[in-house]
């Protein structure tokens, strides 16, 4: 199963170490394949050194891709965590 | 053999020598015929720092709170990932080479990556990257890791050097002293030994040469004497001293709750001097009656990013409130010198010390001012708070920082949140220009604190953190006691509470001299305050007043010393 949708990052100061932490922590909680597609580059959302090298700043827009078993729950999640600003704010 | 350092925090300590120097991480790539051997090899290394890392996360969250041990749960993530740890598997099966050739090319490959960013907060991350990786590297490699934090026998530890995070994570029930190579008594590690109250030696030069792992080391902190595997009879000698000063602190119990005035009723404040809230233990267990010096700093320090008002207004809270409404006087930012923040890009400078540093950053850099103002304004309403701006040369300075300070109380009062209306506004006096202008300024002020460590170094144009002049840093010095004579007398003057918190506000040979004075506030480490409380109890404030004719009269610090010595019977 192959699920897409275009977010934004809502966090002022990017995808710092805490989001980007959040973030990867929620994702491999999943079987699925999560990944980031953002200015012509694939990313591993489970990793957060790719995260935090990925250039996500404030407002930037991308798709979020997840493949696997999980991968209606995973978006669901996923997409409300980072709507949410990680829960951190 | 006795060899010779500088007394830093007073106190006999025997003990294993701990040696805190680091390993040479060099990596030669080898080529190795089962991957798998070095794959199990890996996974051990990353198992055995992220166990550590998750004790020193739990370390740290009791002592440093919150805040500070998340830094740790991003270090373990960062050990857990899939991408990082998942190409370095893929290095060593399929290039075969050892586990730790793979793991520094694709270290490298990510701190590099983090370098080339744009945005210096991610910039800075390739530190904790080199920090995580040379974790894994040295269990790779098979070295023991040291990590004070984690100490769990009985050692001295010995260092090149001590930074303030090193010294406040150590494990203070098993750190008996500490002894470094480099250093002045003034450095922040030895402020730190002396807060701690462990007994430390700095400025040995070469401690770290000469003394090896599991050596017994012998340090008296006061003479700054040390020695290696030292002879039953010296070690003898330095633990019946070692009894005799449990035995004087036990004597000076009696002082306690006894109020700090002279045989003829000449009442003076003994405070203490503190860096974190955890220090208010130790101010109340030594009787001190109000607190002289909160340094923020630390506040400040070990962090990545500037810490936010509200986590501010925490920490002075937390003082002001523990407290029980006795007056404290919290310093504004005093950074730069030898206290950098990774943060704050303070260029490198020639003469730090006499560059851009404390009031001069702060009244550059507003809104990082008007966050601590806003942060001390809201704590106010806690206790008995005092601001003071540190670092002032001119009448402007003060003029300039009491504007902030209003449009910062403006703010709040627009917001509805309240704050205390009879904040007390004082200044350190630690440059001569200011010592000079006391009378003059006691308009815009309510309190001067004399910081006698930068007054000393700026009155006597010595490098304090420079061991080899050290002698020329000389509290005796007939030109910087005149000084301190004038700053008392026309803030006394003036109306103005005088205070000193700086070390020689506890020097036995200097205080009847202060006395005599009129100073009226001696703050200093809270394990001075009994002391100097049984000391000022013994004199007679006529006395005092006429010692200080004497001593302003005085040619040379020898003079001094002497007037000083025959006064106490010396």
């Amino acid at each position: 199963m192959e699920k897409m949708t275009t977010l934004k990052i809502l966090n002022e100061e990017g995808l710092h170490a805490r989001p980007a932490g959040v973030l990867a922590k929620a994702a491999a909680a999943y079987k699925s394949q999560i990944e980031i597609e953002f200015n012509g580059k694939t990313l591993n959302a489970k990793s957060i050194m790719s995260l935090m090298t990925s250039g996500l700043t404030y407002n930037a827009e991308f798709t979020l891709k997840v493949t696997g078993e999980d991968a209606s729950e995973a978006i669901t999640k996923i997409e409300e965590l980072i709507n949410n600003k990680f829960n951190l704010h | 053999m006795e060899r010779l350092g500088l007394g830093a925090s007073e106190g006999i300590a025997y003990g294993k020598a701990y040696l805190f120097v680091g390993h040479d991480l060099e990596v030669v790539e080898r080529k190795v015929a089962q991957p798998e051997a070095e794959l199990k090899k890996l996974g051990q290394a990353l198992e055995t720092s992220i166990l550590e890392l998750e004790k020193i996360r739990t370390i740290t969250l009791e002592s440093l709170g919150e805040e500070k041990a998340q830094i740790f749960d991003s270090h373990i993530m960062l050990l857990q990932d899939p991408e990082w740890i998942g190409q370095v598997q893929t290095q060593i099966n399929e290039q075969k080479i050892c586990a730790e050739s793979a793991f520094v090319n694709v270290s490298q490959q990510f701190v590099a990556m983090f370098e080339s960013m744009e945005d210096d907060y991610m910039k800075e991350r390739a530190a904790d990257i080199r920090d995580v990786s040379d974790r894994v590297l040295s269990h790779i490699l098979g070295f023991k890791i040291h990590d004070l934090s984690l100490i769990d026998e009985e050692v001295v530890i010995v260092a090149r050097d001590l930074t303030p995070s090193q010294t406040a994570t150590m494990n203070k029930k098993k750190v008996l002293g500490f002894i470094t190579d480099i250093g002045g008594k003034t450095s922040h590690s030895a402020i730190m030994a002396r807060t701690l109250g462990i007994p430390a030696i700095v400025g040995t030069e070469h401690a770290t040469q000469s003394i090896n792992e599991g050596d017994k080391i012998l340090i008296d902190g006061e003479t700054g004497q040390y020695w290696i595997n030292p002879d039953s009879k010296t070690l003898e000698k330095a633990l019946l001293k070692q009894k005799e000063l449990d035995q004087k602190r036990k004597e000076l119990e009696v002082f306690r709750g006894l109020s700090s005035e002279t045989i003829d009723h000449y009442k003076v404040e003994l405070a203490g001097n503190i860096g974190t809230p955890n220090d208010v233990d130790s101010l109340i267990e030594n009787d001190a009656e109000a607190v002289g010096l909160y340094r923020t700093e630390f506040v400040f320090m070990d962090r990545k990013t500037m810490p936010t008002e509200d986590e501010q207004f925490e920490a002075y809270s937390k003082v002001l409130s523990s407290l029980n409404g006795k007056f404290c006087i919290i310093r504004t930012l005093d950074i730069g010198g030898d206290k950098k923040l990774p943060y704050l890009h303070v260029p490198e400078e020639e003469n730090p010390f006499l560059g851009y540093r404390a009031i001069r950053i702060c009244l550059d850099d507003v809104e990082l001012f008007k966050t601590q103002l806003r942060a001390l304004l809201r704590a106010s309403v806690h206790g008995h708070l005092g601001i003071m701006f540190p670092m002032i040369s001119s009448y402007e300075e003060i003029a300039q920082a009491k504007v902030i300070l209003k449009e910062c109380q403006e703010e709040l009062t627009h917001k509805s949140i309240s704050f205390a209306k009879d904040i007390k506004i004082g200044i350190m006096i630690e440059i001569p220009s200011a010592a000079m202008m006391v009378d003059t300024y006691a308009e815009l002020i309510d309190f001067i604190s004399i910081g006698t460590n930068d007054l000393t170094q700026y009155t006597c144009a010595v490098d304090r953190m420079n061991g080899k002049i050290e002698k020329l840093y000389n509290p005796y010095n007939p030109g910087l006691l005149r000084l301190i004579h004038l700053a008392i007398t026309k803030a006394n003057e003036a109306g103005l509470k005088s205070a000193m918190c700086g070390s020689m506000s506890h020097m036995p040979l200097i205080v009847p001299f202060l006395v005599g004075c009129g100073l009226q506030e001696f703050s200093m480490s809270p394990s001075h305050i009994l002391g100097s409380r049984k000391l000022i109890r013994s004199l007679n404030f006529k006395d005092c007043q006429n010692l200080v004719s004497k001593v302003l009269s005085c040619r040379t610090s020898e003079e001094v010393q002497s007037q000083l010595k025959s006064f106490q019977g010396l």
